[in-house]
């Protein structure tokens, strides 16, 4: 037995009964406690999981929670009823046709300027990605009435092209902030070797660079990915009836809420399940990309 | 979510002893190589982050329309203007609880789930908010704290928990028929208009409680046995459908008596015995009730509870503060967890052997050692929740949302459905003031690590 373990056990046999048995009642509450927070984590989804799964006069009847008693109210119905509702299916499509390119490009451009600022030397660079650092916290709200002018004028205004821009261009500090600080850990030796093989920056970037940078572009895109699938403020200022994503679209319908349960309760739903997907398939890279010290 | 920032220092992994080193280019790049890497992200950035900035600041000192210089009136009105004092203000109180009660929070629930065996899976049900929209999370929301106890949860639980302590009336609207023995005594409370008799039945009926809000365990009436010793009774619903009263005064066959009512003896106006009627409606009261009279209290006869105006003028705030832990808190227990993991368990357990009991070693060990870590998660909220627009505009209903005003929302308004451009850039420009101090301690710490 080692010197710690004897201290610590001479330390123990002091406890007395009692004490023991306090421990073992405070486990059980620790428990306890822990179950009740995690049920109170989960009831409002379940609410509104069930919500979606009932018919609109059942939710004026009665509480969600009474298909526990009677299951058979459970129904696809709302479900059926969304999916043939043309603005809410061509908004969602709106929302991938939106997300995923803005993803791209800030994946893309954020690495192209992450690796200049990490291996490339060029007058100013350290004071350079400092004032990209310095935008991290910029409100969006800064951006929204000056780009509503500018986007009026060249005419980018309603279009889903003008909701993708400002989400790159939000995503980029972070972007090349996370991306320059995983490049600049990548051996030298590796660059160079590469280089002596004969490779151009653009070869060395597109075969070394990117690769390694996995676990980091990862984490980014699936930031990124979930920023701006879950916006809905950006859309609502610089999208139109034609171009809006999902979340404008049900956000139109909340103003008559108690009318319009059947439209929002699977309407969110649906809206949820991908992010919730990412999420789960992706816990590591999104919680690595949550200690890099950075939310958005 | 997500429409706030980075922030504010979780150290980065470093990786330990290695040589500082000069991030030269490998081969002395072209510039106009490096040029073209950079060129793309600083047009971007430049166009649709620094314009903006500059822009918002020089049409802040314009007027309305954009020509006339204003000076700084529009600054004034952040002060003067109702509607942006009102969001001041609910921004404050936003700022001041969402971030520590997350935080408080994060830190409870890092630290407790570390004691069982499915820490991980709690963590994940409490992180998961996280990766829904706020607008998901607002519709979540408007359900949750529907004023209705039959349809949302939160007034739902509020009114069992309250029905369980407090006496709930189970006879709304309940009232003597014609010909009733029963008066208004003021205040709701019906009492008898004559005195009662040991021996001699009381009966008290009432009408106008609807079939479907008679309580379950309401039986048959039957009329109540007399009892040379004590007052007894009857109090039931003198209603037959179809029928109308029936034998007036008497109970008929299909008739409920009001199980649970209270009767009290008044005698020269001080109550001397009191008592509950049976499921069939009888009651009996002592011998002391000889010649009192019988008083049905109001409280029998109160409107049933209906729990918590939520999204009401003046909880409104707290309600979608509420919402918004229920999303954040999770980002703050899994920093703070990361934190938690990294603190030396020769520490802890050196304070136990010293006897320290567990809250002690949380208090004068754990906390203090995990106060960088705190510190961060707390800034990074509040940035965050200074920017708080999509569940206030989501949950809050178009009577409460003057009420549950907040800067982002009243910048909105201000910019896009009441056309004053000038106030909505002052707003933004406050805001971007605001969190200026985290942009200059961003810059001053990765200035060190860029010039290692």
């Amino acid at each position: 037995m080692t010197t710690q373990a004897v201290t610590k056990e001479s330390g123990k046999a002091k406890a007395s009964l009692g004490s023991r048995l306090a421990e073992g009642v405070s486990g059980g509450l620790v428990r306890v406690f822990l179950i009740v927070v995690g049920l109170f984590w989960l009831v409002p989804t379940i609410g509104l999981l069930l919500s979606s799964l009932r018919t609109p006069a059942d939710m004026n009847e009665s509480g969600w929670w009474t298909v526990f008693t009677e299951p058979a109210q459970l129904t696809f119905e709302s479900y059926d009823k969304l999916l043939q509702n043309s603005d809410i299916t061509d908004s969602l499509v709106n929302t991938i046709l939106i997300t995923v390119p803005a993803t791209v490009l800030v994946v893309v451009i954020g690495s192209l300027a992450g690796y200049a600022f990490a291996w490339m030397e060029f007058p100013g660079r350290d004071w350079w990605f400092l004032a990209v650092v310095g935008l991290l916290v910029v409100p969006v709200q800064v951006a929204l009435i000056p780009i509503a002018e500018l986007f009026g004028n060249i005419g980018l205004f309603g279009s889903m092209l003008g909701v993708i821009l400002f989400h790159v261009g939000f995503g980029l500090p972070f972007a090349v902030f996370l991306l320059r600080n995983f490049f600049a850990e990548i051996p030298r030796e590796l660059l160079e070797a590469a280089r002596l093989d004969g490779a151009g920056e653009l070869r060395l970037f597109a075969r070394v660079v990117m690769p390694l940078g996995g676990p980091a572009i990862a984490s980014l895109g699936i930031f990124q990915f979930l920023w701006v699938w879950n916006d809905m403020l950006v859309a609502l200022v610089f999208s139109d009836s034609g171009s809006q994503p999902i979340t404008v679209a049900l956000q139109t319908q909340v103003r008559q809420f108690g009318n319009n349960i059947d439209v929002l309760a699977p309407g969110a739903f649906i809206s949820m399940v991908i992010p919730l997907a990412v999420f789960f398939a992706f816990q590591r890279q999104f919680v690595s990309g949550v200690m890099a010290g950075a939310v958005k | 979510m997500m429409s706030s920032a980075p922030t504010a220092g979780v150290p980065e992994p470093k990786i330990p002893g290695a040589p500082p080193r000069k991030h030269k280019s490998v081969t002395g790049t072209r510039r106009t190589v490096a040029a073209l890497f950079l060129l793309p992200a600083l047009v971007l950035l430049g166009a649709l982050v620094v314009y903006p900035i500059g822009y918002s600041v020089v049409r802040s000192f314009y007027d309305q329309s954009g020509d006339g210089f204003a000076g700084f009136d529009n600054y004034e009105a952040l002060f003067t203007d109702d509607g942006i004092r009102t969001a001041l203000k609910n921004n404050i109180i936003w700022v001041v609880f969402a971030p520590t009660i997350a935080t408080a929070l994060g830190l409870i629930f890092a630290v407790l789930t570390e004691r069982v065996r499915w820490g991980t899976a709690f963590k994940l049900v409490v992180f998961m908010p996280m990766a829904i929209s706020m607008l998901a999370a607002g519709i979540i929301f408007r359900l949750v704290y529907d004023q209705d106890p039959d349809k949302g949860i939160a007034n739902a639980v509020w009114v069992g928990v309250h029905d369980t302590f407090a006496q709930s009336s189970a006879f709304p609207k309940a009232h003597p028929g014609r010909e009733s023995p029963l008066e208004a005594a003021g205040g709701g409370a019906f009492v008898t208009k004559e005195p009662v008799r040991l021996g001699e039945p009381v009966a008290l009926p009432l009408v106008g409680v609807a079939p479907d809000q008679m309580p379950g365990d309401a039986a048959r009436a039957v009329a109540a046995k007399a009892d040379p010793g004590k007052v007894t009774g009857t109090t039931w619903q003198d209603f037959t459908r179809g029928k109308g009263v029936g034998t007036l005064g008497a109970p008929d066959a299909s008739e409920l008596g009001y199980p649970g009512m209270r009767i009290e003896a008044v005698k020269d106006g001080r109550v001397v015995a009191s008592t509950t009627a049976a499921d069939d409606g009888t009651f009996t009261l002592p011998a002391a009730a000889e010649g009192a009279q019988l008083r049905l209290p109001a409280d029998n006869f109160k409107e049933p509870y209906n729990g918590l105006d939520w999204l009401g003028p003046s909880l409104v705030t707290p309600a979608i503060i509420g919402s918004y832990i229920w999303m954040w808190a999770g980002f703050a227990m899994v920093l703070i967890a990361a934190g938690l993991a990294g603190v030396p368990r020769e520490l802890l357990e050196a304070a136990r052997v010293d006897g320290a009991n567990e809250w002690q070693v949380f208090r004068r060990v754990t906390v203090p050692l995990l106060a960088p870590v705190l510190a961060v998660v707390t800034v990074t909220l509040m940035i965050n929740v200074l920017k708080i627009f999509d569940l206030v505009f989501i949950i809050a209903p178009g009577s409460s949302q003057d009420d549950a005003n907040v800067l982002a929302l009243e910048l909105y308004r201000k910019g896009f459905s009441e056309d004053q451009p000038g106030i909505a850039s002052a707003i933004a420009v406050f805001l971007l003031l605001l969190v200026i101090p985290v942009m200059w301690f961003n810059v001053r710490r990765l200035r060190r690590e860029v010039r290692r």
